[in-house]
């Protein structure tokens, strides 16, 4: 008995600043378990310094180089000229020459392009007569903003080019008229374009969401060691777990184009059992991304960090938020690889501009394979052992 | 029938360090068919370990040997199929119902009629009525029960237990091992680990491991006499004040109380009657001559390789 009074009386309790003492050791046990804790530790510098970049440098609202294609229907001088002016502009990038409509309309329809000029057939003669002859211009105005601004300074910067030119003088007004047509979306309506790209949007978060906590929950409950015991292989658990969220991400993504239709307006021109189609090999998409960290990461806290290291991305890359095309190049190759952007062009395409297969095959192609590399990674990642 | 075929598990020089601690040190045993091997350590001892190494959770350093006749390095997949596992902690699904965790391992195993196999299962651990409950719901009795009914239900040849009754009451108890006898019975494998003693004694067969390294096997008998210990009970006044005299003294390897009585235990006879003999003459104190307990074994066995391999 005297020995447990000796042992109380040489450690004595001592009162005084106990709740900053405490508060210290409970802050020095947290700092080290975040230093072993590598990915928490590694996000708590990537995602502002992602941010950061992202912001600064890959957003830019003033579009430039934006794939522009020609409908040729005259080959002169003057008509060289004005594509010139317009490319010297830094606006407009001339990727295709074409010399029939079908060709052009096309183009614009599947995305490939976001402007088209049409120059007429007697062009040069209808200028130099004096007729003021109307150069036609194409927006693709789904998103209004990659738009709007190179419509906007068109006229100008054609005028001011031309001004230079010998060819016609120095004449006191517009040789010609410039008829701009804002395809798609003629009011610059931007719940147009936003609608269809939360529908995209809101399914890359769910579903990595669904999926990634996947695995890393049966770890953290105990259940995988059992699961694994069992004969299944890593295929089967993947599809056990990715079909049932599907149907999740299809419902949905119905719910979104939904209230869409209702509440904002939005057409669906195209065909709804494509729309159908393209959103489940989205989601599937996604949902096996989502796996993909699952098998890579610990516990469930890194899992939702790294669905939102990829989810940022996505938005900011993909041309959700910010012009796919006044991206920087290196911006415009991450955004290529985010099934998101590829889906924002396919539901755009189909909603409001009645696009058919024929022109999103590269869209599909890309999601296909996006998600094949997923599932791939995911199957040779998942662990078979407790090793 | 040749000798191969009597034998459920045979495996040789099994090691498994994790993060360059070995956990499980060249471990070597064989399990008969149809028999009820224990398996008996201090916590942390390799017991976890080795039982996943059996049923191809784990991979070994090194070591070979066979499981069912399937090679635990190679066949795991096969060996899966035959094997049900029990883990140590209740690892079905909390969020799904009795019923639903039976259905989902019946189908895992791909068994013909899941709901039938469910149905009966059910009927067999007296579930009836607690079907449609959730498992994170079941008492720990229950949960066990369950736990047993789910890796018996693909019929498989051989059962893993890891520690299967840790917290459950002794009705309970006593209920999952008569359990175990009648699936031994009609001809299954059963390697059990525990902690208790009663239910060592229930054991086919008994294994004793500590810190990786397997220090006994065979009978409960054999044990006993292998270990060729020489243990005196005495009952009386102030055992605690002969507790302190006696400890460390030579030839005493181990001083432990047993309720109102003490158990003094040693290897060496001559050394031990030497040390006790001042005190024997002490009126106050009851001195027996007694077998030794499996549970005076596995302390100084434990004792004694807590020298031998943490230095």
């Amino acid at each position: 008995m005297s020995a447990v009074d000796q042992l109380a009386s040489a450690h004595e309790i001592r009162e005084r600043f106990g709740f900053w003492k405490r508060s210290y050791a409970m802050l020095i046990k947290e700092f080290i378990q975040l230093k072993r804790d590598r990915v928490s530790f590694a996000m708590i510098v990537m995602l502002p310094v992602m941010q950061l970049l992202l912001f600064g440098f890959a957003i830019n609202t003033t579009p430039h180089n934006l794939p522009s294609a020609v409908l040729l229907q005259e080959d002169s001088d003057l008509a060289r000229s004005v594509l010139k002016a317009l490319e010297n502009t830094a606006y407009f990038h001339f990727i295709y020459e074409v010399h029939d409509v079908d060709q052009f309309d096309n183009l614009l329809k599947s995305g490939k392009v976001l402007f088209g000029v049409e120059i007429p057939r007697g062009f040069e003669r209808a200028v130099r007569r004096g007729d003021k002859p109307a150069l036609l211009v194409a927006a693709d105005a789904t998103d209004p903003v990659a738009a709007s601004a190179a419509l906007g300074s068109l006229g100008m910067i054609v005028q001011t080019a031309l001004a230079h030119d010998l060819y016609i003088g120095n004449p006191p007004d517009m040789p010609f008229e410039i008829r701009a047509h804002a395809r798609y979306n003629p009011a610059a309506n931007s719940s147009l374009n936003i609608v269809p790209g939360l529908v995209g949007t809101i399914l890359t978060m769910t579903m990595l969401i669904f999926t990634a906590l996947s695995v890393t929950r049966e770890v953290e409950r105990g259940t995988m060691e059992a699961l694994l015991s069992m004969p299944i292989k890593p295929v089967e658990v993947m599809f056990g777990k990715i079909i049932p969220y599907v149907l999740v991400g299809f419902v949905q993504a119905f719910l979104i184009i939904g209230i869409g239709v209702v509440l904002f307006g939005v057409p669906v021109l195209g065909n709804l059992f494509l729309l159908a189609l393209l959103s489940t090999l989205f989601i599937t998409t996604n949902l096996s991304i989502g796996y993909t960290i699952s098998t890579v990461v610990q516990n469930q806290l890194q899992a939702m960090q790294m669905s939102m290291m990829f989810f940022l991305p996505s938005i900011l890359l993909s041309g959700f938020m910010f012009p796919f095309a006044g991206m920087p190049t290196w911006a415009q190759y991450v955004g290529e690889c985010l099934p998101l952007t590829h889906y924002l062009r396919i539901v755009r395409a189909i909603m409001l501009k009645g696009a058919t297969m024929q022109n999103l095959q590269f869209e599909a192609l890309a999601l296909t394979a996006l998600m094949a590399l997923a599932m791939v990674i995911a199957v040779t990642r998942f662990r078979r052992t407790l090793d | 029938m040749n000798a191969g075929d009597q034998i459920a598990i045979d495996v040789k020089g099994l090691t498994k360090s994790f993060g360059g601690r070995e956990v499980v040190h060249d471990l070597s045993m064989q399990v008969k068919r149809g028999s009820i091997y224990g398996f008996l350590g201090p916590n942390g001892s390799g017991k976890t370990t080795t039982i996943r190494i059996l049923c191809g959770l784990l991979t070994p350093d090194s070591g070979e040997g066979t499981c069912l006749g399937y090679d635990i390095l190679r066949d795991a997949d096969k060996i899966k199929r035959q094997v049900g596992y029990m883990t140590q902690r209740f690892s079905l699904y909390q969020d799904l119902s009795v019923r639903e965790n039976l259905e989902f391992v019946a189908r895992l195993y791909g068994l013909a009629d899941a709901r039938g196999a469910a149905r009966d299962m059910i009927k067999r651990l007296g579930l009836s009525g607690r079907e449609a409950q959730l498992a994170g719901e079941l008492s720990g009795g229950w949960k066990q029960r369950l736990a047993l009914g789910a890796c018996t239900l693909p019929s498989p040849k051989l059962l893993l237990l890891d520690e299967p009754t840790a917290g459950v009451d002794p009705k309970a108890r006593r209920d999952f091992w008569n359990e175990i006898h009648a699936l031994a019975a009609e001809g299954l494998t059963v390697l059990v680990s525990t902690h208790y003693m009663d239910e060592a004694e229930r054991c086919h067969e008994i294994a004793y491991i500590a810190y990786g390294h397997l220090l006994t096997h065979g009978t409960v008998e054999e044990v006993i006499a292998g270990s060729k210990l020489t243990t005196y009970t005495v009952t009386g006044e102030n055992l605690n004040g002969l507790t302190a005299a006696l400890s460390g003294e030579p030839g005493i390897d181990m001083v432990a109380p047993f309720g109102t009585s003490l158990h003094v235990s040693g290897r060496d006879v001559a050394a031990l009657e030497a040390s006790i003999a001042p005190w024997r003459d002490n009126s106050g104190l009851h001195w027996q001559k007694a077998a030794p307990s499996l549970e005076d074994v596995f302390i100084e066995l434990m004792g004694r390789s807590r020298d031998n391999f943490q230095g």
